[in-house]
């Protein structure tokens, strides 16, 4: 009991709480979840998030290390195109390895997670290192390269910003442009897709996929820039599998993936408060996010079984 | 042991609305021969898989040697020493002829006792393969006789097989036969399922004919005169009723295909080279069986593939409304405005206008008359009637000079076949545009058109309409070889 | 230098390609029933967990079997989704695999004792088979492992030949290929699935047991790190056959240790080359060798 007090405390308890642990924790999950529901709307198995976030990171970080001197709006506006691009192209590899090469992508990016963990290990203790060459991270970033805070005294920054604008761009582009509706079209149907559509599958899909990886890398670039201010490893606890039931809860809509980031956020944020005050452990967590996956997965079977069984 | 081997009695059998058996009666004399025939969805497959124990019958008897059965899988009927050669075979590819023999058995499994098994039933019975060999690698005479080993080296004495000479060369053809009467000869029972009637005459013992879910004819086949089978196969019910157009014959070309030819995957020739010519105005009937080359025909057509050598000339778009009408025509969880905006989603640009698009779909509903619950509905909540409204709509909207139509009316009951064949008709009608029509109901086509092409085995020819208008044998005949 | 640095990284190899090799067989067959099991990993921290608490209760014997079921238990939720009830593949095996992460993190922090935490457990130490230990170099790489090592060097050829060999293994590939086909020759392909994926789970849970009684002798949160996904690699890399899967293993197994080794002979390269030197290699032969040619027809399916 003591702990679930603690628990609503954590995540909505006070302004505090709303704004610098929920909505701090919500802002990768909300990149990467539509980053998973752009891709499953494709057709796609993206589990690769994970390492298009870290891929994502590790640009972000080499832009804000690397441009000292320079105004910060101009250098964050480079760290979040240096996060994109770089999750963009940790995609495109699978993206190409599928396409070219006929490779299962869910098999491809697992194995794309696994180099990515190994480079940016490799980055924090070589290239990227810290100037006293003890630590496995970053230097810290300059000012110019620290995202704005939205509101002052809280930690809550520029890229929950990002990401709710993200949300509407992706759903926008999704519902009102001639692009969106072909990736839909190609994952809800890719035969009649190709055949009464007279669309590109192969093509429409891969760009979906790289469109993906970006937006998980943009995640990637808001965790270095808005909170960490700094690259190390561990810089995205399993946040590629936790979006996976991010962007099913919200029935792969991008305006509800903001809901439901914003709820495993708090689940986080409450998390650690009840760790902390009442010493349950967060992990916890987990097993609320797999019980609703297997719910969800549940649910649908069944639904889709009643509507059979009507005859439809 | 009783005298049949197989008696199936009444047999109903329905997936959803559809009915597909509908009281079938099938008595199969032990050590004879039996053909099933009839054409495409009169049953026949669907009444042999119960057999078989694939499927279950949902009302009915029947008798397996005079024993009452129902197989609740293929177990079952294995043990029961039945085997069934499929039409699309169920071999495992990556395996060897022994494995694959091999397969459902117990214990230890020993290549070297598969495959002496396999050159044991090989020496008896004249059907020789080589056991290492990959299914894969195997031309197709070969595989389908690996199937056929299959179910003999389980001990079966009774042998269905459903449409094996489809894919057999002539002389292929021939030694099949030779088995089968050897097979008979020596005690066995085979069930052969064809639609080629001279072929059943020529070796079968006994005829069973299924039409639209119903035995029409069963007999020995020594009694039983060509004609008769045939009149039986597609029946005798005349046109229903509206006048037939009368094709002009001067209009502007508006397809033609000059020696085009398509080849598949594999390398053989679907379609042999092909001329043909329709003009503004008319509507041509397609008919043929399953695999004839009516598919790739009406593809050519409609400039889903190309042709692998000769020419297509046709008008720049052209409506396709394929068989499939749920995997290839429409998305079903897509709204009737979505599915409209889907015929052109390949050259959308920029934003897409949903307003236009949504007056667009509620012009093709209240144009084709389509009963929906309005163009936000899915697509799936449609009855199949009104789905296939929409897409011959949306077609002749997005192409309204040619419209190319796949068994359009498949799996539609009898008030929305007569909207969608009205719909046809109008085309030709307003004399602006050409129709080509496939159907594998001879009384559609007739009803449509009198210009009618026969798809056999990838050939193209036109039958000229008969002096007597209800004498419907010259297509009989064509769709099932008999005239060649 | 063979004293001190070759053989110490051909033992490391063999330890760290023990538990691999549990997990990779345990995939392999379920991938041979056209099964991927993303839950391994899942599998493999309940092994971890049941195999602590249960060797704390009766023993290291016992542990080892609290292990297998643990994982058992496991894949069994996954079998019901995705055989009974139909469910994604991929979705189902993550879901698995965040669920048995999340449960064994939250005993490990509300229960410790349970799992033995502070405490020493039973664990199982190299032994040095009679004679064939005294082989110079052989001796002490192969045949002075602890107990789950040599149960590996029977099982792998127990699998391999029970694949080729066997009915029951025809069927597995079959149901693998083409489960309408291995329907149609009489085949229960659910029930092969089914058994299949019981069979992956109990050998995830008893990698984690090795884990835990063989090598580490503590549980820890999360340490199966990755191992289950890793096993997914071993597979593709070993071509879906037995002895190609242990081998993948060895070379996962000596990527690992050669980190040691490097860092041990004091050279400039860094560590994590080796460390994704295994994954690249899979992904080369995925796209040079046509991996889906070789990959039962209907995985994932």
């Amino acid at each position: 009991m003591e702990a679930l007090l603690a628990f609503w405390d954590g995540a909505f308890g006070s302004t505090f709480a709303v704004l610098s642990a929920t909505l701090v924790r919500a802002t990768p999950l909300l990149f990467v979840g539509l980053a998973v529901a752009l891709a499953f709307r494709a057709g796609l198995l993206n589990i690769g998030a994970e390492g298009q976030l870290i891929l994502g990171a590790i640009g972000a970080s080499a832009v804000a290390l690397g441009m000292p001197g320079w105004p910060r709006p101009l250098v964050v506006l480079c760290m979040l195109a240096a996060g994109a691009l770089a999750g963009g192209f940790w995609a495109g590899i699978a993206a190409v390895l599928r396409r070219r090469f006929h490779v299962l992508e869910v098999i491809s990016t697992i194995m794309l997670n696994f180099i990515a963990a190994a480079f940016v290990s490799w980055m924090v203790r070589g290239p990227l290192q810290e100037p006293t060459r003890v630590y496995p991270m970053s230097e810290s970033f300059a000012a110019a390269a620290r995202f704005p805070f939205l509101v002052p005294g809280q930690r809550l920054h520029l890229g929950f910003a990002l990401g709710v604008i993200a949300a509407g761009c992706l759903w926008f582009v999704l519902r009102h442009t001639a692009a969106g509706f072909r990736i839909r079209a190609v994952g809800a149907g890719p035969r009649a897709a190709a055949s009464a559509g007279g669309i590109d599958v192969s093509r429409v899909t891969a760009r979906a996929f790289i469109a993906s990886g970006a937006l998980a890398g943009l995640a990637g670039a808001s965790e270095v820039g808005g909170v960490t201010w700094a690259l190390y490893e561990g810089i995205s606890p399993g946040y590629g599998y936790t979006a996976i039931a991010v962007a099913l809860l919200a029935r792969l809509d991008p305006r509800w993936v903001v809901a439901t980031a914003i709820g495993f956020g708090a689940l986080e944020a409450g998390g650690a408060a009840m760790q902390r005050t009442a010493g349950v452990p967060a992990v916890a967590v987990q097993i609320v996010t797999a019980t609703t996956l297997l719910a969800v997965l549940g649910a649908t079977r069944w639904r889709a079984r009643r509507r059979r069984e009507a005859g439809a | 042991m009783s005298a049949l081997a197989l008696s199936l009695t009444d047999i109903h059998k329905s997936f959803g609305d559809t009915r597909a058996l509908d009281g079938a009666t099938c008595r199969v004399r032990r050590g004879s021969i039996h053909a099933l025939l009839g054409e495409n969805g009169a049953g026949k497959s669907t009444l042999m898989r119960i057999a078989f124990g694939m499927l279950t019958a949902d009302r009915g008897s029947y008798e397996r040697d005079g024993h009452p059965v129902r197989f609740a899988s293929e177990r079952e009927s294995i043990a029961a020493g039945i085997g069934m050669v499929h039409q699309h075979f169920m071999l495992i590819p990556a395996f060897t002829v022994a494995e694959n023999v091999a397969l459902g058995g117990h214990g230890r499994f020993r290549a070297s006792d598969a495959a002496a098994a396999v050159r044991r039933v090989g020496e008896a019975t004249g059907l020789a393969l080589d056991p290492q060999a990959r299914i894969a690698d195997l031309p197709i005479g070969a595989q389908q006789r690996a199937e056929i080993v299959r179910a003999l080296a389980h001990d079966a004495d009774t042998v269905i097989l459903d449409e094996p000479t489809a894919v057999l060369t002539p002389s292929e053809s021939e030694e099949l036969y030779r088995w089968m009467r050897r097979f008979a000869a020596g005690g066995g029972t085979v069930v052969l399922i064809t639609h080629r009637v001279r072929e059943a005459l020529g070796v079968a013992d006994d005829v069973s004919v299924l039409r639209r879910g119903r035995t029409v004819l069963a007999g020995a086949a020594h009694a039983l005169v060509e004609d008769a089978v045939v009149a039986a196969i597609v029946g005798e019910a005349l046109p229903a009723g509206g006048d037939t157009p009368v094709n002009a014959t001067d209009g502007s070309v508006v397809f033609a295909l000059r020696g085009a030819s398509v080849r598949d995957a594999a390398g053989r020739e679907r379609l042999r080279p092909t001329d043909l010519v329709v003009r503004e105005g008319e509507v041509l009937g397609v008919l043929g069986v399953e695999g004839a080359g009516q598919r790739e025909l009406l593809r050519v057509l409609a400039g889903r593939i190309a042709p692998t050598s000769g020419q297509v000339q046709r008008p720049p778009t052209v409506g396709f409304v394929p068989e499939d009408r749920l995997e290839d025509a429409v998305i079903p969880e897509f709204t009737l405005t979505e599915n409209y905006a889907l015929a052109h989603a390949g050259a959308l640009r920029g934003r897409v206008a949903w307003a236009r698009e949504h007056d667009g779909a509620e012009q093709v509903v209240a144009q084709y008359d389509v009963r929906a619950a309005g163009v936000g509905a899915p697509m799936r909540a449609l009855s199949g009637g009104n789905q296939q409204r929409f897409v011959v709509g949306r077609e002749r909207q997005r192409a309204p000079e040619a419209l190319v139509a796949e068994n359009p009316t498949r799996g539609l009951d009898l008030r929305a076949t007569a909207r969608v064949l009205a719909t046809i008709r109008e085309l030709a009608r307003t004399g602006q545009g050409a129709a080509v029509v496939y159907s594998t109901d001879l009384d559609e086509i007739l009803a449509l058109t009198r210009r009618v092409v026969v798809c056999f085995d990838g050939a193209v020819r036109e039958i000229p309409p008969p002096a007597d208008p209800t004498d419907r044998s010259p297509y009989a005949r064509a769709l099932v070889g008999t005239d060649a | 230098m063979l004293e001190l640095l070759i053989i110490p990284f051909l033992e490391a190899t063999i330890r760290t390609a023990t538990p691999l090799a549990f997990a990779a067989l345990g995939e392999l067959v379920a991938e041979r029933a056209g099964v991927i099991n993303l839950g391994m990993e899942g599998a493999i921290i309940a092994g971890c967990l049941g195999g602590a608490a249960a060797a704390l209760a009766g023993g290291s014997g016992v542990g080892y079997l609290g292990a297998a079921a643990a994982g058992l238990a496991l894949a069994a939720v996954f079998a019901v989704f995705v055989v009974r009830i139909g469910s994604d593949q991929i979705i189902t095996g993550t879901a698995i695999t965040v669920l048995g992460l999340g449960v064994t993190g939250t005993v490990f922090h509300l229960a410790p004792a349970l799992v033995g935490v502070g405490e020493t457990l039973p664990t199982t130490g190299p032994i040095a088979v009679p004679l064939l230990s005294r082989i110079p170099v052989i001796g002490r790489v192969l045949f002075t492992q602890p107990a789950p090592t040599y149960a590996l060097y029977a099982l792998v050829p127990l699998v391999a030949w029970w694949m080729r060999h066997s009915h029951a293994g025809l069927a597995l590939r079959a149901v693998g290929e083409s489960p309408a086909a291995a329907a149609a020759a009489g085949v229960a392909s659910s029930r092969v699935r089914a058994l299949a994926i019981a069979f992956s789970g109990a050998m995830g849970g008893l990698c984690g047991g090795t884990l835990v009684l063989a090598q580490v002798g503590s549980f820890n949160e999360n340490m199966s790190a990755g191992r289950g996904f890793i096993a997914i690699a071993i597979v593709v890399l070993g071509r879906w056959t037995p002895w190609g899967t242990a081998g993948a293993a060895l070379v996962f197994g000596a990527a690992f240790a050669l980190q040691y080794l490097v860092q041990s002979l004091g050279l400039a390269l860094p560590y994590q080359l080796f460390l994704a030197m295994p994954y690249v290699l899979t992904l080369v032969l995925l796209a040079t060798l046509r991996g889906r040619a070789v990959a039962p027809a209907h995985l994932g399916r």
